[in-house]
């Protein structure tokens, strides 16, 4: 019997992200709000683990109230139990106080359940930072496995876990101890399609809310706005460029004559590209 | 397998209508939509018609996202480059309790669907109902796509929109004829608050409808609208899908020429696109509509062709239909009867009662005067526009001269009698 | 109620905590891995020379790895780039990366000398370091930036980075904790000058772990299959596809072109997703920053996520048959076309052009 707490986040689709046009801000009216596409491969991972070997899966978030939806999707997958951390104390956090949150609501699951492994993704889609995952390692003094690409054997008896992970250049095989908590790399896995069972019990399921009290935390300086080191002191949008395109056009609109004009100015214009081309070229 | 008491297939206006009134009273109803959240596959103007909601969720202006309450009509016959047009507008449409309000489909939707989970409705989503399972000539449940996705109830409504392939899968539907749907695209253009309202002349919260009529669909049969959000506006166009695959016109560039109209591009002017979308909406009204009720199952929304083309109302109709669907199951399965054809048709009784069926009765062969006479779309238009011009020009002739060259060009172009008759046809599809 | 006084409008003068004064200094970590330093090591130090300067305080590289010959080559190339002095730090225990040690090591190394910045290249061992000695520290990280700055007179460090998917930027600064960490992607920062007359100190620090210490071990490491390696970052001349393409086959335009010119091929996300090329090809926030003299981008519309991929380069030509493409606002020379027919006619003028020259190069 293995017990897997899977990190997730709920994120606005960045995809369909759009600034306002006169104030620069974000409109995220409208924007559909998904799980962190890397927290999938997480998920799925964790599943697949349960599946071979027997457990229990308990998905988290740290997140607004509407963060439930992710929860819920991620129990229509085949997670047995959900629990969102929300507090309004938490509003404002950045990477550091989010993982002092998370890792201590990871204390409280502990109490009911022995935690062998903690699964995250490797990144979320609008924070990009990867932090939140060895930051939760560090704090809860699990070994940190990021960027794996497989988890090669799980062994609960021994408590022993064998990765492959991604390295420059090459892949690391790597052997350490459980507790520890993983990143997925994208591409490790493919999400199963979830059953009709699962989906009719994630859509029947409550799922837990647990407050800052409720996720055992008692110094409220370490979390939300004021236990964040860093602040964003300004959001703007990239400036645009001042010199469009040169649009070639010729008389004829004939693909060879364009061609041969785009060289021309080209080569006349940066004489270096020329070279380049001339050394790469040959 | 679990068994419901019902089944609502699709997550839309009249599929939430249904599922909520069913779940309220206590109903055991799983409702499947096939996007991924509800109003993701859906389109529409939008206009929320107050009436119908409140009888199903009677405080829902305490909630619901809504951007404007409609306080002023337009509406407009165009010619090329001028139109003339008819204004209402109403201090009493600004007395709460509002009577319409503006919407965006993606968050109404999704509103209301929160309302139907919290009923106690189990809404699946990413789901696709891909067959209906019968036994005989019964529908007892539905297939889904999805591993161990069969189920099963009593009742099966199918709330799936204006192309459904259940229904035409089940063969209660015959496929859909291009002369009886329009295609219909639109965008939305983000415009700031402020600049919004010192255009239209409204204030916080007050919104203005713009129905457009004319030259503007090129000939086709069809209507342009423009409407106000809180911090964009909506335009959009529509044809008969006969006409587009006539004509072959693109209805993005038949939406581009509409933007560009003299009157209309001022209106929009420095808006930004938020959002472009197609969708086809029911025109064929009462003669197009399939059977709608059989053993085991209804047919609520768009998917029976609810829609009243002349008033262009359809959200109204297809919450309606939800809830008289879903009152006629409650009644039913409260005096222990089976979901029977013949027990079913209260439906029909109901819609008979109310002004669902009294108004596509009423406008039952407007599409089909529209169709045989282009003229409503094309000359009269620039019959009417060239006739204001005419008067509103001064230039030294004189009125009673303007006023015979008007009654002249009409009878050139339309002869007396062709005058006569199309009033007369007119007159009698409106009565 | 109490008389206050009024403050002069504007913000609140900050002031920096007087324990973290004592930070100095701006250290870029040396990332090396088999004998080879990955060179986004020598692009900090290049950007860290010019924030010292502004800050009038020197750089520091941190070198960490088994004993031997290559740490203090490591060294040597890191003042050659720019850096004042080196920390170094040699253990067995560092030869291949693990977290546990490398963690250790660094936070052993902040305490001891106080640095006010601390810079790592966003690496998968980069990130991997920097987020466990950032939550060990209690400071602040601040992941994948573009573009760093200094206020001096509260001496902090601006990081800004792309946020919500790249529409939007963001500056962050990490005002009353020290070090101030940042990632940097690869080739975001320019490759500095080797200037082989520079020199510097060396402080040596000892790692004070043992291996059964150490929890995790390495088993193997397994290199990537050599045939046909792709180096995107580095590449000098890029052609790029993406889905204006419209079909799998026609991406072989793509290789045509690029084995004429002698390049690089990358891709945007959704070419990536749809399985057409391998992800390591993928150039745009998510995926490869490149910075070639000559960005080819054919069917790119040229959305945010990936033009911060690649708008660094020297000269962008863009092929695309929609005339309102985004990529027409910064690219330097825009076809409105069907890639189908460009293409081909480009691939023939340019192997025209360079045979020419070749010719000529071999007659002269």
């Amino acid at each position: 019997m293995i017990h897997i707490v899977v990190c997730i986040k709920q994120v606005p689709d960045s995809a369909q992200i759009r600034v306002h046009p006169v104030t620069n801000t974000i409109m995220r009216q409208g924007v559909p709000a998904i799980i962190n596409p890397y927290d999938l491969y997480a998920l799925e991972e964790a599943l697949r683990i349960k599946d071979k070997f027997g457990g229990f899966v308990t998905v988290i978030t740290m997140g607004p109230p509407q963060a439930e939806n992710a929860l819920r999707k991620a129990l229509s997958f085949g997670a047995d139990d959900a629990i969102l951390v929300t507090d309004r104390a938490f509003a404002g956090a950045d990477t550091l106080a989010t993982s002092f949150a998370l890792a201590s609501a990871i204390r409280q699951i502990e109490k009911g359940m022995p935690v062998d492994l903690v699964f995250c993704g490797k990144q979320t889609i609008d924070g990009d930072t990867a932090q939140v995952g060895p930051g939760i390692a560090k704090r809860l003094n699990l070994e940190l496995l990021t960027y794996i690409s497989s988890i090669v054997s799980v062994n609960t008896e021994k408590k022993e876990i064998v990765v492959q992970r991604r390295s420059e250049g090459g892949v690391q095989v790597l052997k350490t101890r459980l507790p520890s908590l993983v990143t997925m790399l994208e591409g490790s896995n493919e999400m199963r399609f979830a059953t009709m069972p699962n989906m009719i019990r994630a859509a029947r399921t409550t799922v837990k809310r647990w407050d800052r009290v409720a996720a055992g935390i008692e110094d409220i300086s370490k979390i939300g706005l004021k236990g964040s080191p860093t602040v964003v002191s300004k959001v703007f949008a990239p400036s645009p460029k001042t010199v469009k395109a040169e649009i070639i056009q010729t008389n004829s609109g004939e693909a060879d004559e364009m061609a041969a004009t785009l060289l021309m100015k080209m080569f006349t214009k940066f004489p270096h590209v020329r070279e380049q081309l001339e050394k790469s070229a040959a | 397998m679990e068994k419901f008491d019902a089944i609502v297939v699709g997550a839309g206006p009249s599929g939430n209508a249904a599922a909520y009134t069913l779940a309220k009273a206590g109903l055991s109803v799983i409702q499947i939509e096939r996007g991924e959240y509800p109003g993701s596959k859906n389109v529409q103007g939008a206009i929320l018609y107050s009436d119908a909601l409140e009888k199903i969720i009677p405080e829902f202006r305490d909630e619901a996202p809504l951007e404007r309450h409609i306080i002023e009509q337009r509406m407009w016959v165009l010619d090329d480059d001028s139109y003339i047009g008819t204004n209402y507008r109403s201090d009493a449409f600004n007395k709460a309790p509002y009577n319409r309000y503006t919407i965006l489909r993606a968050q109404f939707d999704k509103w209301f669907s929160e309302k139907v989970s919290q009923a106690g409705a189990l809404v699946i989503c990413e789901t696709t109902v891909t067959d209906l399972i019968m036994d005989g000539n019964r529908v007892v449940g539905v297939r889904t796509d999805r591993e161990n996705g069969d189920l099963f109830a009593d009742v099966v409504i199918l709330a799936d929109g204006v192309n459904s392939l259940l229904a035409k899968k089940a063969g209660f539907h015959p496929e859909l004829n291009p002369g009886d749907v329009a295609l219909a695209v639109k965008e939305i253009l983000f415009l700031p608050q402020e600049t919004l309202e010192s255009r239209f002349n409204v204030k916080e919260g007050e919104g203005v409808v713009i129905e457009m009529i004319g030259k503007i669909t090129q000939g086709m049969m069809g209507t342009g609208f423009l409407y106000t959000n809180n911090e964009s506006i909506t335009i959009g166009v529509g044809c008969m899908l006969s006409d587009f695959k006539e004509t072959r016109m693109s209805p993005y560039l038949l939406l581009e020429k509409m933007k560009a109209h003299p009157a209309i591009a001022p209106m929009i002017e420095g808006g930004e696109m938020k959002e472009y979308t197609a969708h086809l909406i029911p025109e064929g009204g009462l003669k197009a509509m399939p059977q709608i009720y059989g053993d085991g199952w209804m047919i609520v929304g768009d998917s029976g062709m609810f829609v009243n083309a002349v008033h262009r109302e359809g959200s109204n109709l297809a919450m309606t239909t939800g809830r008289l669907a879903a009152e006629t199951v409650i009644s039913l399965k409260a005096a222990g009867k089976e979901m029977t054809s013949p027990n079913l048709s209260v439906y029909r009784a109901k819609l008979d009662d109310s002004f669902v069926m009294k108004d596509l009765i009423k406008y039952k062969d407007m599409p089909g005067v529209f169709h045989a006479n282009r003229q409503f779309f094309t000359t009269y238009p620039e019959l009417v526009n060239k006739a204001a011009h005419t008067m509103l020009t001064v230039d030294g002739v004189d009125k009673k001269t303007k006023e015979r060259e008007i009654f002249k060009s009409f009878t050139r172009s339309r002869s007396l009698a062709g005058l006569v008759g199309d009033a007369y046809k007119m007159w009698r599809a409106l009565r | 109620m109490s008389e206050e006084t009024k403050k002069p409008a504007g913000k609140k003068k900050f002031e920096l905590d007087p324990r973290l004064a004592e930070y100095r200094g701006i250290w870029v970590f040396i990332e090396h891995e088999r004998g080879t330093v990955h060179t986004v090591s020598w692009e900090l130090l290049g950007e860290a020379r010019k924030l010292a300067d502004k800050l009038g305080v020197q750089v520091a590289g941190v070198v960490m790895g088994a004993p031997g010959e290559d740490t203090r080559r490591f060294c040597q190339e890191a003042f050659y780039h720019g850096a004042d002095h080196c920390y170094l730090m040699e253990d067995l225990l560092l030869k291949d990366y693990r977290n546990q040690p490398y963690t250790k090591g660094m936070t052993d190394l902040v305490n001891a000398y106080k640095p006010e910045i601390l810079l790592l290249g966003a690496t998968t061992l980069g990130r991997d370091l920097a987020g466990s000695v950032a939550t060990t520290l209690l400071t602040g990280l601040t992941a994948d930036c573009t573009e760093l700055n200094i206020d001096v007179e509260i001496r902090s460090l601006l990081a800004t980075r792309p946020t919500f998917g790249g529409s939007l930027l963001c500056t962050i600064q990490t005002l009353n904790y020290r070090p101030q960490m940042a990632t940097i992607r690869p080739r975001v920062m320019a490759m500095p000058k080797r200037d082989t007359s520079r020199s510097g100190g060396i402080t040596e620090h000892k790692l004070s772990m043992i291996e059964t210490d150490i929890i995790t071990k390495v088993l193997e490491f397994i290199p990537d299959e050599n045939t046909n390696k792709v180096n995107l970052e580095y590449a000098d001349i890029i052609v790029s596809g993406g889905k204006g393409l419209k079909k799998q086959e026609n991406f072989q335009l793509i290789w045509d072109l690029a084995k004429v010119l002698g390049a690089e091929i990358g891709a945007t996300r959704p070419v990536v997703q749809s399985g057409w090329v391998e992800a390591v090809r993928q150039v745009g926030q998510t995926g490869k920053t490149v910075r070639p003299k000559l960005y080819i981008a054919v069917g790119i519309s040229g959305a945010i996520q990936h033009r911060v991929g690649m708008d660094a380069s020297d000269v962008i030509i863009a092929i695309n048959s929609d005339p309102n493409a985004p990529i027409f606002d910064f690219a330097t020379y825009g076809i409105v076309g069907n890639a189908m027919t460009i293409l081909p006619a480009l691939t023939e003028a340019f192997r025209k052009e360079l045979s020419a020259r070749n010719a000529e190069a071999v007659a002269a």
